[in-house]
């Protein structure tokens, strides 16, 4: 049996998938089947297996479908799938849609009542009787929903070969400590398994074996890591309010102050506060920020448009803050918990007026660490707000990473001026440009001595901090701040740049890598097309952008939105190159794959 | 004959009053805001207090601009419309030795800027909340705001059709440890209890009224000289002592009841109506319900509660400022982050 591709290949369905294959889960939210799914990609991950998970969940606390997406890939791809080889099906109301969208040649494990083998007769079936199978292995009826779950794990492990040690570790890890869980989910897992060993005819088709390639390596979410970050660059106050895709960004840093952030005397050395909302939120990060403290916020799309009005006042007004975007899918409330690089254009350009905001965009967990980190500093340096963008992809699903570099050196707290420095300080004016980098020099509140007080305002002031309505005092201001944008080219993370010398140029950013790394690799194996690689971290566009522009004929822009937002931008900024700019989109909700860029530059160079 | 004019008396930080002033207001002349400003000096200078260690913080509008009329030597920050306590709250969690006061009007305060009131005062941010109450927005020109009484009736004849939102009763449900309401034409009152709020930690809600004489001065507005004169009847008499006085004053028995502030001072009340007990809330209450019935307009210390967890304590923050933190005590060690990857290996 074979199947025609999109690409032009034919998939051969007699060929064995080792490490390299998908499985997608269809479950009901609430009914335990996260801490299943996480175990049946952990036992991958600790078989030296490269994996990544993809939680596909609903706006809603219990009762409705969700799925879950576990890609093995010997190779490291770690992009979604779009193809599902094996798919669970347990949820009664998502199992006939589930079945119908599959390709040709997939495998089936699905609840045996559920008789979907009548639907079609193009996949191979694993009806598989759970209710039976979860009554006998847990003596508690009322923890049977909760259980059902695992079972499948031990069906599937036994019918790829999983290593069940390695499922018995992952159970240990997953439940840490609660002794009667672990006995209760490893008794499902292994009636699964023993039932699949005996009832389950044996395929050749997908297959784990051990490999070595995870050896070392962590598993991590984008906001966790960035938590990570930012408690290592010793933040002082967060001001926050609970959002989807972001919440969890605090609640790991709450987590991991709690353990790691407090004072000799056992009092916290970060103040996080639970605001009443988002604008409350950034006036915490602001008010902080101008008192002296490192500040964030993190918060998500309908966040940052809350928010718009305090952050000109943070930019006009010149104080130091971090917002962490973990953006999902918008206008409005849109598709909250799907992920989507829609956030591009208002934090560029944050505000009302003319504002140009530092942009950091994380491409991995490494960098959710590194650039959480460094973002401190660059608010400091800079006495601006930062924007760390993220998205719901980076930063609620798992990943594989090397462990993180400790990040070595001092803080860079910027120019400020204490009491000494003052009193040596003839004329000090808070917005001076004393060193031509667009940067003055600021005092904080409280320093003793009788000088460096000044009036903080959003209203028009001259370089003394006093009020000003004069047209020469604000132009002298903006041009300052434009300036100020400009040194930061010097300090922000640099884009990686992959050359070949094709003169065909991909840029991309963010959680867009992992598939445009994939997508380089098909469009040079099976269409003999070469790329020029050009990965975007931060705004300002630095000179590797102006070389990379400069020297590519033509330019796939790669973003997660319908807009092309980042080609806009890169079209106001690089005018004369606006011909060469080609968007390759991706925007319904779901992460992108690697097919998809393969499939829009092939379109574009018919 | 010379003569040598007097020196000017000085402070126990050996500061004159002049020392506490800030820029010349650019307020309409004979503005109520301004003697509250005149009375913040006054308190201030009485108090010792080091103005350095002062924020000073605004939203928009004409009470708003008012910080940069006292204290030169205290850092300021006039911010967005309504948003003053978040800027506050941020900044006294960041460093909890400034003295925080804030100055904002009936239009900034209970119509967009009513939420972060409400739960600035909710986690009991230490600041001085001062209200410069006229019942109207004066800088877009007249407009009612949410404090104006119903039937008040602008210089051009509207009449507002709206309940008014009175500052004192919401603070005082929500549990605000330290309620006031005083007049910005009895500068006696308002000083004693600037004094006291100075002394007091935690959040203090002072509404103030302060008629506009440029748009709600005529003799039918409720929020005039003439009607606030008329209606303002004065709760107590109201004495405070600041702690390093206490040696030397006596505070008066009898019939008075006295308020110890965590710092020591005290503050006396000798209720001029029948039982009032300023740390009894329910009472406080009742008392302003019954003065809107009779038309009255009650000031003076409305409630006070010094005992109560101010937002250092619910955060559970160090004790010394987090700003005098340095990256010893910000940035945990290498062996932390081995530690937090091998949990997720």
């Amino acid at each position: 049996m074979s199947t025609a591709l999109a690409n032009g290949h034919t998939l051969d369905h007699t060929k064995t998938l080792v490490n390299d294959f998908s499985i997608e889960i269809g479950t009901v939210n609430g009914s335990g089947s996260q801490t299943a799914n996480s175990v049946l990609m952990r036992t991958i991950f600790q078989m030296g297996v490269p994996v990544s998970g993809k939680n596909l969940f609903p706006s809603n606390i219990a009762g409705l479908p969700t799925w879950f997406q576990i890609r093995a890939n010997t190779k490291g791809y770690v992009a979604r799938k779009a193809i599902v080889d094996l798919m669970i099906c347990m949820n009664p109301e998502t199992a006939k849609d589930d079945v119908l969208k599959l390709a040709a040649g997939a495998l089936v494990i699905y609840d045996e009542p559920l008789k979907l083998n009548t639907l079609r007769d193009d996949l191979i079936y694993y009806p598989v009787p759970f209710q039976k199978l979860v009554t006998a292995s847990c003596p508690e009826p009322k923890l049977h929903k909760l259980v059902k779950n695992m079972i499948y794990v031990g069906v599937a492990g036994q019918m790829l070969g999983l290593d069940m040690n390695e499922t018995k570790n992952a159970i240990t890890k997953q439940l840490k400590g609660k002794q009667k869980a672990i006995e209760i989910n490893q008794a499902a897992v292994d009636a699964g398994y023993a039932w699949a060993a005996e009832n389950m005819p044996a395929q050749n088709r997908l297959k784990v074996v051990p490999d070595n390639k995870t050896t070392g390596n962590i598993i991590i979410d984008g906001n966790a890591a960035c938590a990570l970050g930012s408690m290592f660059a010793g933040v002082q106050v967060v001001g926050w309010y609970p959002i989807t895709p972001s919440s969890s960004l605090v609640e790991s840093l709450i987590d991991y102050a709690d353990e790691h952030r407090r004072d000799e005397n056992g009092k916290l050395t970060v103040a996080i506060v639970q605001m009443e909302d988002e604008l409350a939120s950034a006036g915490v990060v602001f008010g902080a920020g101008w008192a002296g403290a490192r500040s964030m916020t993190s918060t998500s799309g309908p966040g940052i448009s809350l928010m718009s009005e305090f952050i000109g006042l943070g930019y006009f007004s010149e104080i130091p803050g971090v917002f962490f975007n973990v953006a999902r899918t918008g206008p409005s409330t849109g598709l909250p918990t799907r992920t989507m690089q829609g956030d591009i254009d208002i934090c560029a350009k944050c505000s009302h007026g003319d504002t140009l905001h530092i942009n950091l965009y994380p491409g991995n967990m490494s960098e959710c660490f590194d650039f959480a980190y460094e973002s401190f500093n660059l608010a400091e340096r800079f006495q601006t707000p930062v924007f760390v963008v993220t998205d719901l992809d980076l930063g609620m699903q798992n990943w594989m990473s090397k462990p993180f570099t400790y990040p070595e050196g001092d803080f860079d707290r910027g120019k400020v001026v204490g009491e000494k420095e003052l009193a040596a300080m003839k004329d000090w004016g808070r917005y001076k440009d004393v060193d031509g980098d667009g940067i003055p020099y600021r005092s904080l509140p409280g320093t003793p001595g009788g000088k460096g007080a000044y009036f903080t305002r959003g209203s028009g002031h001259n370089a003394m901090a006093l009020y000003s309505e004069k047209p020469e005092d604000y132009k002298e201001l903006v041009d300052r701040l434009r300036a100020k944008y400009e040194t930061a080219k010097q300090y922000v993370p640099k884009p990686i740049v992959d050359g070949t010398g094709s003169k065909r140029g991909v840029l991309a950013f963010g959680s867009s890598d992992p598939a445009v790394m994939e997508a380089r690799d098909v469009l040079s194996e099976r269409f003999q097309k070469k790329t020029d690689y050009l990965r975007l971290r931060a705004l300002p566009f630095t000179s590797e952008v102006d070389a990379f522009i400069k020297e590519s004929d033509v330019i796939y822009v790669v973003e997660q939105n319908r807009d092309g937002q980042m080609k806009a931008l890169l079209r106001e900024f690089y005018p004369e190159a606006a011909t060469k700019l080609k968007s390759v989109l991706h925007y319904n909700g779901m992460a992108l794959d690697a097919q998809t860029i393969v499939d829009q530059i092939n379109a574009f160079e018919k | 004959m010379t003569t040598t004019a007097p020196a000017a008396p000085t402070n126990k930080l050996g500061l004159t009053k002049q020392d506490y002033v800030g820029s010349k207001s650019t307020l309409c002349a004979g503005c109520g805001h301004d003697s509250i400003t005149a009375q913040l000096i006054n308190a201030a200078f009485e108090m010792n207090i080091e103005a350095h260690k002062v924020g000073k913080y605004s939203g928009i509008g004409c009470s708003s601009k008012t910080p940069a009329y006292f204290f030169n030597q205290a850092w300021g920050f006039n911010s967005v419309h309504g948003r003053m306590p978040s800027i506050a709250t941020g900044a006294c969690v960041a460093n909890r030795e400034l003295v925080n006061i804030g100055v904002s009007g009936d239009g900034d305060s209970m119509s967009i800027g009513i939420g972060q009131l409400v739960h600035m005062i909710r986690r009991n941010v230490p600041m001085i909340y001062i209200i410069e109450d006229n019942g109207v927005y004066g800088l877009t020109k007249g407009q009612f705001s949410a404090t104006a009484d119903l039937g008040s009736v602008l210089k051009h004849g509207t009449v507002n059709e709206l309940a008014p939102i009175d500052p004192c009763t919401l603070a005082l449900e929500l549990g605000c440890g330290f309620v006031a309401r005083s007049f910005s034409g009895d500068p006696k009152q308002l000083n004693t209890i600037l004094k006291a709020a100075m002394a007091h930690n935690g959040t203090c809600i002072i509404d103030v009224i302060s008629p506009c004489v440029t748009f709600n001065n005529h003799d039918s507005s409720t929020k005039s000289y003439k009607n606030a004169k008329d209606h303002d009847f004065p709760l107590h008499e109201l004495g405070f002592v600041q702690f390093n006085e206490l040696e030397q004053v006596e505070i008066p028995a009898g019939e008075s009841k006295v308020v110890t502030f965590p710092d020591g001072s005290r503050v006396s009340f000798r209720a001029l109506r029948e039982d009032y007990d300023p740390t009894d809330r329910f009472g406080a209450m009742k008392v302003l319900h019954e003065g809107v019935e009779k038309g009255e307009f009650l000031t003076g210390l409305l409630y006070v509660n010094t005992q109560k967890p101010t937002i250092h304590d619910i955060t559970h923050i160090a004790d010394m400022p987090l700003v005098h933190l340095g990256q010893a005590a910000l940035k945990p060690g290498k062996d932390v982050l081995a530690q937090c990857m091998d949990a997720l290996m």
